[in-house]
């Protein structure tokens, strides 16, 4: 399996959109003609994924906040993120120094 | 007698029906196209009915409070609404996701930057053929097909996601290939493979638009390959040609269960094909909300759940895969919304409704019926 390279940051594709479904108490992941349903560790990725964020920069929050190993988290992101990228639902942007700011 | 003591207050039981996912909000009925399988009712609503812009913010408003999630901006041509990019707006701002259905014909790039800027989400855009030949003879548009082609790449160019739909039938059945290399390459991520459902428009033009069982057959085989082949690169979305099915189709994946309709004159409809059931009562929005239409009006009421299936449904084992296929159908072929439809193998009619595609699908060129405002007869 190929990894995704850690300082791409990723971003939810146009048409793509993460909210809080008040009606049914859920987090919902938007997309032409379909309605998703991330379970709680997908909502806790797709929190951080804002067009700013690296992927490693994701993954080291992750680490900090919940009390698991940092490489198990790596795998999971990668692997959660490499899936949403195959179905359209993510893209990744290569970034160089000074552009994740902006 | 046998009397059973029993409180008169709840004469009805019912469980309170889950939000629905999905609105269709035809904006209007005007259209520039002329598409011989409208899903249009055949009386279709004239400019003067429609509702105003204020009621529209307020039925989204009602909608993203009911638990609706996505909205889908349609018609007729959702554009001849010059308060199209208001109404998107306001979607954005309760937080409804927000899908465009275009005919693509008319609509400047100033025009797409707009609702593109306003926020909308996704566009969906219809090809009546992959070629302009067919494309311009089965909307009765003369250059239609160009028009769509520059629309499809100005959509890409702002950035926006592309769905192209097609709704296929005899005359255009053998393009499914072309349908798909034409999304490829207009940079789609969605397609929709559409086969004609026969109810109003279509249902008065089956003759001619109903395909063959081997054409029917030969498609469903191509949009499986295509679909294997093309998996992350283009979605393929498929409805099935229930004539030549063994089971029905899960029409609107249950009755007053997942979405509703709003006509331009402001009627909730359980789907868009409600009103050929007569005597349905459907509520309107300029008279109730949207949550009390949703779980209190008669006609949403009518068919939800698995209560009022034959018993031929009710004992079936797919009663809730298929929720007792189409109510519309029921109602075109059997005369009865109530019964099973006709396109499940296990219905007494079933031979029938396959009889009724085949001597239609050997009928060979039939002049279309086009979709249009009736005209009254004058003539006195």
């Amino acid at each position: 399996m190929t990894a995704l390279v850690t300082s791409a940051v990723p971003r939810l594709a146009r048409g793509v959109r993460l909210r809080h479904d008040e009606a049914r108490g859920q987090w919902v992941l938007l997309a032409p003609e379909r309605v998703l349903n991330p379970d709680p560790v997908a909502v806790e990725i797709l929190k951080k994924v804002d067009g700013v964020r690296s992927i490693e920069i994701i993954v080291d929050e992750l680490a900090s906040a919940f009390t698991v190993e940092r490489a198990r988290i790596a795998t999971d992101v990668d692997a959660f993120l490499a899936g949403l990228k195959e179905k359209g639902i993510v893209t990744l942007a290569a970034v160089t120094v000074g552009d994740a700011a902006s | 007698m046998n009397v059973v003591a029993q409180p008169l207050a709840q004469p009805i039981a019912r469980p309170a029906p889950p939000a629905p996912y999905g609105m269709l909000a035809e904006l209007t009925h005007r259209c520039p196209l002329q598409c011989p399988y409208c899903s249009n009712p055949v009386d279709l609503d004239r400019r003067t009915v429609e509702l105003d812009t204020q009621t529209w913010l307020r039925v989204f408003s009602e909608a993203a409070k009911l638990g609706v999630l996505q909205v889908h901006l349609s018609g007729g041509e959702p554009t001849a609404r010059r308060d199209l990019e208001q109404m998107i707006r306001h979607c954005v701002e309760v937080g409804l996701y927000t899908n465009l259905i275009t005919a693509g014909v008319g609509v400047t790039p100033e025009r797409l930057a707009a609702i593109s800027d306003a926020g909308i989400d996704h566009v969906q855009l219809s090809f009546q053929g992959a070629t302009a030949e067919v494309t311009d003879k089965v909307s009765n548009f003369r250059g239609a097909h160009e028009r769509k082609l520059a629309v499809a790449r100005e959509v890409r160019r702002l950035g926006l996601p592309l769905t192209i739909n097609s709704v296929v039938h005899r005359a255009n059945i053998h393009q499914i290939p072309d349908f798909i290399e034409l999304a490829l390459e207009l940079g789609a991520g969605r397609i929709e493979i559409a086969h004609s459902q026969y109810y109003g428009w279509a249902l008065r033009n089956r003759g001619a638009l109903m395909p063959t069982r081997d054409q029917v057959f030969w498609a469903l085989d191509v949009v499986e390959e295509a679909r294997a082949r093309l998996k992350g690169q283009l979605t393929i979305d498929a409805v099935v040609p229930d004539y030549y099915a063994k089971y029905p189709k899960p029409c609107m994946n249950g009755w007053g269960r997942q979405s509703l309709n709003v006509t331009p004159a402001g009627k909730v409809l359980p789907c868009h094909a409600a009103e050929t059931i007569p005597g349905l009562d459907f509520w309107n929005v300029r008279e109730h909300a949207l949550e009390d239409i949703w779980l209190n009006a008669p006609s949403f009421n009518a068919f939800r759940g698995t209560d009022w299936m034959p018993d031929l449904c009710k004992s079936c084992e797919r009663k809730e895969k298929d929720w007792g296929g189409c109510r519309c159908q029921a109602m075109a072929i059997a005369g009865d919304a109530a019964a099973t439809d006709p396109a499940c193998h296990k219905s007494p009619l079933h031979a029938h409704l396959l009889a009724l595609a085949e001597a239609d699908a050997a009928g060979g060129e039939v002049a279309y019926d086009y979709r249009r405002y009736v005209v009254p007869d004058r003539a006195n």
